[in-house]
């Protein structure tokens, strides 16, 4: 459905400025019919991706075409059969929910019988009676975010692109989006979303790409990515808070125990310790040697391979680690005006 | 939440596509509604636009009252004189400001709504404006020419407000045109009000709004001659004048004589000129 290939955008420079490159050959395809997650810590081009792809930009380089469309050359054709649904809600104060699905029904020339009787459904659909005739410039997050989305959903688009369409919304507005993208994937519609919360794709995404610095560097469905890190994942914590000498003495306990690959300290969980085992019963057997080296446990836990384990082993560090060091890199204003057209 | 029904399927087969000009007047017609529901909610711009042009009228209409008779070319008042170059410049002044609403809404990102949208034609964002300034004027035009009447300074006559109305249109349409373009083009809402201030109170000055040429240095009366406003402002006013015709010449330009026809020509090649000059900004991808 979408053919994403090498692309590249840089933006800024000029006149002394530094620029940052968006996107670096980044590559992508998603199939029909899929609920595909573009996952990556916020400033990876998730958001400049979507926008090419929604012919709001130009790349400086690559090809993108939608169900076999040249997005770059047609893109009206595209248009038509594109949902949009941005991350930054833009919506009239002054029109009610209504008088804006109107005007969004108009811009896709819907004839009049069925925009009404689609706008109805949709109202329906996403619980928007109490409050549709209402000025939007009074709406909630979640209530903008529902009305959004259900702007983009209005033509019966075949594809709906939603960027963070979750993003600092209350639980029932996130269950409520959540449980229409499924709907919409169980009925025929591709939906690609851009999100940078694991739980969220993990949930939703029938495949997902982690995207990096501009380019994709990890690509399957979650499953697949998880079962191919094998092992399981064990978290020890002999105290609620122990300290880096004891941590250490545990560590060179545990080391050599028997299918055990990997013990790893973690500092910011007061000292509890991370280790990577083999599949099957590894527990009782750590268990036996903490109590025979007559070390308490206030806490052992075993599972599986975790989409955050995915990220971690595909970029080095944990999701949140890449949010924190780029929350101080990123200029909103100047990303603001890129986006503006 | 309702269970899963039909209707979030995709629409498979697509109709038979309507016609080009069904689907630029729907674009075109939701566009201008939304204007005008914006006006109808916040009509404080619809308010100070009607009293700005009138207190115009009254202070500077009664500015040369006691000037002496005759002084004009045509002998009447400075009142009469004054009406026509108001109701330009305030029809003007409106079309100017067209382009700030959708600077704004590129700042915000409405814009990106209108633009994902698979519009037959953006001329349809310049269209819907063009109408809802054209109306606006033609409302404020109506206060100015009441006013002007209730004044003494004269009533120009069914044809005459026929050629107020086509006058007008020309005149929207062209810096409407200009100020689309403009918000598409600058970076951002300061600099657009920056440009508007600049070219706004200069180009009345350097038109026959005020005096007419005949009072000018030779320099200003070139560039009032050469100025937009100018060849709107002539034909109403000698609609005002009494029986009128077309071929009447109504301005005695440094370079030679012009009929209102010529005049209202001029308004239209610019009109279409500056349409079809803005295109390829409303159709860039920005780099």
């Amino acid at each position: 459905m979408i053919e994403l290939q090498h692309l590249s955008k840089q933006f800024g420079g000029g006149s002394g400025l530094t620029s940052v490159q968006a996107l670096d050959d980044l590559c992508l395809s998603v199939p029909e019919g899929c609920l595909f997650g573009l996952l990556g810590p916020n400033g990876a081009g998730k958001t400049t991706a979507l926008r090419i792809l929604c012919t709001l930009l130009a790349p400086d380089a690559g090809s993108v075409t939608v169900a076999g469309l040249d997005v770059l050359s047609e893109p009206r054709a595209v248009r038509r059969l594109l949902g949009y649904v941005a991350q930054e809600v833009a919506i009239d104060k002054i029109l009610s929910g209504r008088e804006l699905l109107t005007l969004q029904g108009d811009l896709y020339h819907l004839a009049a019988a069925e925009r009404h009787g689609r706008i109805a459904e949709l109202i329906g659909l996403l619980g928007m009676e109490e409050w549709i005739d209402r000025r939007c410039g009074t709406y909630s997050g979640g209530m903008r975010r529902r009305l959004d989305l259900a702007a983009g959903l209005l033509h019966r688009p075949r594809l709906l692109v939603l960027d963070e369409p979750t993003v600092g919304l209350d639980i029932e507005s996130r269950a409520a989006i959540w449980q229409v993208l499924q709907q919409l994937r169980d009925q025929g519609t591709t939906v690609l979303l851009s999100s940078h919360y694991l739980e969220e794709v993990d949930a939703l995404a029938d495949r997902l790409a982690i995207v990096e610095a501009g380019r994709v560097i990890a690509e399957g469905t979650p499953e697949a990515l998880k079962n191919a890190l094998g092992g399981d994942r064990v978290t020890l914590r002999v105290r609620e808070f122990s300290d880096a000498g004891e941590a250490a003495r545990v560590q060179a306990l545990l080391q050599d125990c028997p299918g055990v690959r990997q013990v790893v300290v973690n500092r910011s969980q007061g000292y509890s310790l991370n280790l990577v085992v083999q599949d099957g019963d590894v527990i009782e057997r750590l268990r036996h040697q903490l109590a025979a080296a007559e070390l308490p446990v206030f806490a052992l836990a075993q599972s599986r391979p975790s989409l955050d384990d995915v990220y971690l082993q595909a970029t080095g560090r944990t999701l949140m680690d890449a949010e924190l060091s780029v929350a101080g890199l990123r200029d909103p204003k100047l990303e603001r005006k890129q986006s503006m057209r | 939440m309702t269970s899963a029904t039909p209707s979030l399927g995709p629409l498979r087969a697509v109709a038979a596509e309507p016609s080009a000009f069904a689907e630029i007047r729907q674009e075109t017609l939701a566009l201008t509604r939304r204007l005008f529901v914006q006006l109808v909610r916040r009509p404080s711009t619809l308010v100070a636009g009607v009293l700005q042009p009138l207190i115009w009228l009254v202070l500077f209409g009664a500015l040369f009252a006691n000037a002496p008779e005759g002084l004009l070319p045509g002998g009447g008042s400075y009142g009469r004189f004054l009406g026509a170059g108001v109701i330009v410049f305030t029809a003007f002044s409106a079309a100017l400001n067209a382009g700030l609403p959708v600077m704004f809404d590129r700042e915000f990102g409405f814009l990106n709504r209108l633009l994902v949208a698979p519009l037959r034609s953006r001329s349809s964002i310049v269209l819907a404006s063009v109408l809802y300034i054209t109306s606006l004027s033609l409302v404020q035009s109506l206060a100015i020419m009441v006013t002007a009447a209730l004044l003494g300074y004269g009533w120009p006559g069914a044809a005459g407000l026929l050629l107020v109305l086509v006058t007008l249109l020309l005149l929207v349409f062209a810096v409407t045109a200009l100020s689309l373009g403009l918000a598409f083009a600058l970076p951002g809402h300061i600099e657009l009000i920056a440009v508007i201030f600049v070219a706004n109170l200069p180009l009345l000055f350097a038109s026959t709004a005020l005096a007419p040429i005949s009072f000018m240095p030779t320099w200003l009366g070139w560039l009032a001659a050469l100025n937009p406003l100018t060849f709107a402002i002539e034909p109403i006013r000698a609609a005002y004048g009494g029986a009128f015709h077309l071929s009447n010449v109504v301005l005695n330009a440094p370079y030679g004589d012009l009929s209102a026809a010529t005049c209202l020509g001029i308004l239209a090649a610019l009109a279409v000129g500056l349409f079809l000059a803005i295109r390829p900004l409303l159709d860039r991808k920005l780099t």
